[in-house]
């Protein structure tokens, strides 16, 4: 093995500076959720009492939001795959101005997107106090994840020959697209669901306009938390929240780890 | 190939249109019509220039978001090369620590950054601890630019690495056969091949870092930028038509910061495949 030299180091204890601005607070705020006082420090002893808090105070939002992700990998998957499909089957300008349309409530801040729904839906009562309504703008800003991952393994892998292949031996079309193009797809699908549900579990800055007071999400309910809680509660709710996505995370640093290689 | 392909890739692409047009397109036409419907009618939409209020904030968002897409594009670029050139017991774990925040929502950033610097942060007590005062300063802009700089970290750095990893070496080594010095190597071959995906990543990190509501709205709703002014305007205010207005404002310089990032980097990026 060479030496490493100054430069090395150098980069190397700068990287970790940055690693710890990234890693440290998350490390805190899950002590803290298991710190009996955070002020006083770990040695006032560790507790999972703020965590049953958290459960008795909020677990309906840690449910609407387990829902509402689900819900909303579906629609994502049902809307975007066939998408994804046609704009990687389809060339010439059209397609690509639908590509640049479907991703723009990316671009567009969910302030926005939220504020645009309102102003159209909002005198509709019933659908306005559903949790329907926080879905569709779930569905709005995560759509176009699934697209482009999925997009990019469709323009990776050589789908015409695949499929012509399949239309030779007399595939039907429907056999075609579920037996040919979605498995073929597979690794680009899972990116993107995975993606989608961890989005939509953390979505805040559409669903804080979005939702009333019987629809709130557990972004929603970890801002108030942090507003008007002691500091261990919104830890303790943190933590719970982390745990939610840290698997889904973790999947997709897998799945980037194969791809990449 | 097949004749009946155009019928049955619209047929495809068709329930992703209607919820599509339905749910984005005609609530953004009816935003920008609530928009011009106040009191002020359409002069509404100058009033993120003619109202010194709306100018300030807009100012100090858009220096906001500059400032932490130039120190993010730099944190990154210095991380990121290191850890495409080197390998070193211990890499993997500290690439997947660095992009392990990726999909934090603004609220959960907001916290860390209290966690970090807020009132019992770590930098106030250690602060506290070596000097006796208590550095805090969560609840200001200049929280808000390190919960952007968090939130942006692990986005830029994924694109850096990756345009990194296609360099050519070879371009390199004819630069060192050359002569040249490791830093000469570094600012005349290396960073303009990396232009496209700085311009590309540094887009996406400027119109999140202007849209972004969540870690405001953590930290302090007395932060002025542009977000929590649309924000009060729509809550405190009730003045609807004015949040409209300036909403699709800031949507509309959003979407245009992407859009003129992916024309300048586009050929190029399609060209890297």
């Amino acid at each position: 093995m060479r030496r490493y030299g100054p430069a090395f180091w150098a980069q190397l204890s700068f990287t970790l500076l940055v690693c710890a601005l990234l890693v440290v607070p998350v490390v805190l705020s899950m002590a803290a959720g298991l710190t009996v006082n955070y002020f006083v420090g770990i040695r006032s002893g560790l507790t999972l009492r703020w965590v049953a808090e958290v459960w008795a105070l909020y677990a309906d939002t840690i449910r609407l939001s387990l829902g509402i992700a689900v819900a909303c990998l579906a629609c994502t998957l049902v809307l975007g795959v066939p998408a994804a499909y046609v704009l990687a089957r389809a060339k010439g300008p059209v397609a690509r101005a639908i590509e640049e349309l479907l991703v723009m409530p990316v671009a567009v801040p969910g302030l926005a997107t939220a504020l645009a729904l309102i102003v159209t839906y909002g005198g509709a009562g019933d659908f306005r106090r559903s949790w329907l309504f926080i879905l569709v703008g779930h569905v709005l800003f995560t759509l176009p994840f699934m697209v482009r991952a999925v997009l990019a393994v469709m323009t990776s892998i050589d789908l015409k020959t695949l499929e012509e292949g399949a239309a030779s031996l007399g595939a039907s079309f429907v056999q075609r697209f579920f037996q040919v193009v979605v498995p073929n797809c597979a690794s680009g699908i899972l990116a993107g669901s995975l993606m989608v549900f961890t989005l939509s579990v953390g979505e805040f800055n559409l669903t804080w306009l979005l939702h009333t007071p019987l629809t709130k999400t557990l972004p929603v309910g970890l801002a108030d938390s942090y507003a008007s809680m002691r500091i261990e509660i919104g830890s303790a709710y943190t933590l719970v929240f982390f745990l939610m996505i840290i698997p889904s995370l973790i999947l997709l640093q897998l799945l980037g780890r194969r791809g990449r290689r | 190939m097949h004749r009946r392909d155009p019928f049955t890739l619209a047929l495809l692409i068709a329930p992703a249109a209607v919820v599509f047009g339905a749910f984005f397109l005609l609530p953004l036409a009816e935003l920008f019509v609530i928009g011009g419907s106040g009191p002020q009618g359409w002069a509404a939409y100058a009033s993120v220039v003619t109202n010194p209020r709306h100018l300030q904030s807009l100012v100090s968002t858009v220096t906001l978001s500059a400032g932490v897409t130039a120190a993010t594009l730099a944190i990154s670029t210095v991380s990121g090369l290191f850890l495409v050139r080197n390998r070193f017991p211990g890499r993997a774990l500290l690439l997947a620590m660095l992009t392990f925040p990726l999909a934090f929502p603004g609220v959960v950033v907001g916290f860390m950054v209290i966690m970090l610097a807020g009132r019992q942060g770590l930098i106030g007590e250690a602060t506290h601890a070596l000097t006796g005062g208590r550095v805090v300063f969560a609840y200001s802009m200049a929280g808000l630019f390190l919960g952007y700089i968090y939130f942006s970290i692990p986005r830029v750095i994924l694109t850096v690495m990756a345009a990194a990893e296609k360099l050519d070496p070879q371009l390199e080594e004819a630069a060192r056969s050359l002569g040249a010095r490791p830093w000469q190597v570094v600012a005349h071959v290396v960073l303009p091949a990396l232009k496209p995906a700085f311009l590309s990543a540094g887009a996406i990190c400027f119109a999140t870092a202007m849209g972004a509501f969540g870690t405001a709205f953590t930290l302090a709703t007395r932060i002025n930028v542009l977000p929590m002014v649309i924000y009060t305007e729509f809550t405190l205010q009730a003045n609807i038509a004015m949040a409209a207005a300036l909403s699709f404002v800031l949507g509309l310089v959003t979407w245009a910061a992407l859009a003129l990032a992916r024309s300048f980097a586009g050929s190029t990026v399609a060209a890297a495949g």
